[in-house]
């Protein structure tokens, strides 16, 4: 027996665990089987396929060019006013819920019970808290921003976490010998560890939120959703593309924009 | 460019010696982000004197839904479990269709510029397409129910798991590939013995990190018509039945947390 082949039998063996996952695996596809059905799926489908092909390749240019208050620029704007703005509100709130909720800062209760809270703020669907801030300001682009900042702290406090517990303490000893204040120990020794993480976690939230306020309009919290559903119910497929085909530029843009800030932020210039 | 439209500041040392310091955009970009504040609390009619006054409204549906309903847990089930058989078929179907695409769209192994172009657009298209709408247009050809749904997380799966994986199989050391097709294997051959078994647990692991998002989206598609739980979510919070919202939004909570915890044991092994 050689070395190679030593070797190839000193693999560890693990046939028998692979196979009862891929087993487990098996069942819970088959399971998850029955909640399908295609007998539905008739003539109609497919004509109605056929038409939002159509309707995607032939848009409504006349809704895509204009500036009027029913435009799709003036409805992009206000879906980004909406991400932009629940961005900062989320940024802002989640920052000293990060810091209750970093084990290394806190005592374990406190972080415990924060990181709890975190995470019923994150499982809570977008939409109920949409349709809640609706009864506080009314329908329309402020409920949104209120959704897009509550929904965005779940997130962005769980990664500022990660930051904030990999800090380098090391400095701040060093800091102290030195007679630095606590003040600019915070300054000169927290702050540029956190700034860079902090800013490339929001830059990508924002990028999500995006997405987040695009569907809001569904429950009537503004931006583009509302008319993209009044569209698709009404079958005007022409509008749906014209909809659709704006939004998808505006984000591909966005996130070309997002990874471009993050990659310099992160090579640290 | 920058550094000549805002010449960099002199600062000369007691030794005589010269240094350049860049100008700091801070104060420009910290401006520029407050103006844009502005701009859309104003577009977006943003007013604190609102919030304070009315945000007391959001606290009594919070209350309301406190305690849960227990009585309502029976009519729970059914769309409970499809939710989770909605986002496991998708995520699992998503999953592997992935795989092909995702070959297509690396440039190390598709050598055709054209495939690999039109792939990675494909990707991208599908990404930007928020769920809830691909949800809507699938309930428009597959009729309302959990089949729609499905479909809506597989296009979303097979999309964010075939970015993640093209760039996995674009990064991999491709020195055991050319070894392989120079002993005399095949191109599949040598994809088989020396791509994925380097990418293959991370690929796992991305495609189980997807599923756990995937159960909180599969949660709201049922607001659509695309069934799951989120139909009864829209009841309930259509006939303000908050205490039902309640234990919805606790049975949820539950179901996503264990299955966080048990695809976090997974993930931890594969790496």
């Amino acid at each position: 027996m050689n070395h190679i082949e030593k070797q190839l039998s000193a693999a560890p063996r693990n046939l028998l665990y692979v196979a009862v996952i891929s087993m487990m695996v098996a069942a819970l596809f088959v399971w998850s089987l029955t909640a399908v059905n295609v007998q539905n799926i008739g003539q109609g489908g497919l004509s109605i396929a056929k038409n939002i092909l159509y309707g995607l390749t032939h848009p409504n240019m006349d809704m895509l060019l204009n500036f009027s208050k029913q435009s799709i620029l003036y409805l992009l704007l206000e879906t980004i006013a909406i991400a932009f703005l629940g961005t900062i509100v989320g940024a802002i709130l989640a920052i000293p819920l990060a810091f209750l909720a970093a084990s290394n800062i806190m005592p374990k209760p406190v972080s415990w019970l924060t990181r709890l809270l975190l995470i019923v703020i994150r499982t809570v669907p977008a939409l109920v808290y949409g349709l809640m801030f609706i009864r506080v300001t009314g329908t329309g682009a402020f409920a949104g921003v209120l959704t897009v900042g509550l929904t965005s702290i779940g997130m962005l406090a769980k990664l500022y976490v990660d930051a904030i517990e990999e800090l380098d303490t090391r400095v701040l000893e060093s800091m102290t010998s030195v007679g630095c204040t606590t003040f600019e120990k915070i300054r000169f020794g927290i702050v540029p560890q956190l700034f860079s993480i902090f800013l490339s976690v929001i830059i990508y939230r924002f990028d999500m939120n995006m997405r987040e306020a695009s569907i809001l309009g569904l429950v009537g919290a503004g931006g583009i959703g509302a008319p993209l559903i009044f569209a698709m119910r009404g079958y005007k497929w022409d509008e749906v593309g014209a909809i659709l085909i704006g939004l998808v530029i505006l984000i591909l843009l966005i996130e070309f924009m997002s990874n471009y800030l993050r990659a310099k932020l992160v090579r640290g210039e | 460019m920058l550094n000549k439209l805002f010449p960099p500041k002199k600062i000369t040392l007691p030794n005589g010696k010269i240094v350049l310091q860049n100008r700091s955009f801070i104060p420009y970009i910290v401006l520029f982000l407050v103006l844009c504040t502005l701009l859309s609390a104003n577009f977006t009619g943003f007013s604190f004197k609102v919030l304070i006054d009315r945000i007391d409204e959001f606290f009594i549906i919070v209350k309301a839904m406190i305690p849960p309903n227990w009585g309502y847990i029976s009519k729970v089930w059914k769309p409970l479990l499809d939710t989770i058989k909605m986002s496991l078929l998708g995520s699992l179907l998503g999953a592997l269709l992935a795989l092909p695409i995702a070959v297509a769209a690396a440039s190390n192994i598709t050598k055709s510029k054209v495939i690999t172009v039109v792939s990675k657009t494909l990707l991208s298209i599908l990404r930007t397409l928020p769920t809830l709408v691909t949800a809507l247009i699938a309930t428009f050809i597959f009729g309302l129910g959990p089949t729609a749904g499905a479909v809506a997380i597989l296009l979303f799966t097979v999309s964010y798991v075939g970015k993640l994986l093209y760039e996995q199989i674009e990064t991999v050391d491709m020195g055991a590939f050319e070894a392989m097709q120079s002993i005399g294997m095949t191109r599949i051959q040598a994809f088989r013995y020396a791509v994925i078994p380097q990418v293959l647990p991370s690929y796992i692991s991305t495609s189980l990190y997807c599923f756990e998002g995937n159960v909180r989206y599969a949660a709201i598609l049922g607001y659509v018509g695309a069934g799951g739980i989120g139909l009864l979510i829209q009841e309930g919070l259509g006939w303000r039945d908050y205490q039902a919202v309640g234990l919805l939004i606790l049975v949820l909570i539950i179901t996503v947390y264990i299955i966080e915890r048990v695809s976090e044991h997974f993930r931890k092994k594969l790496i």
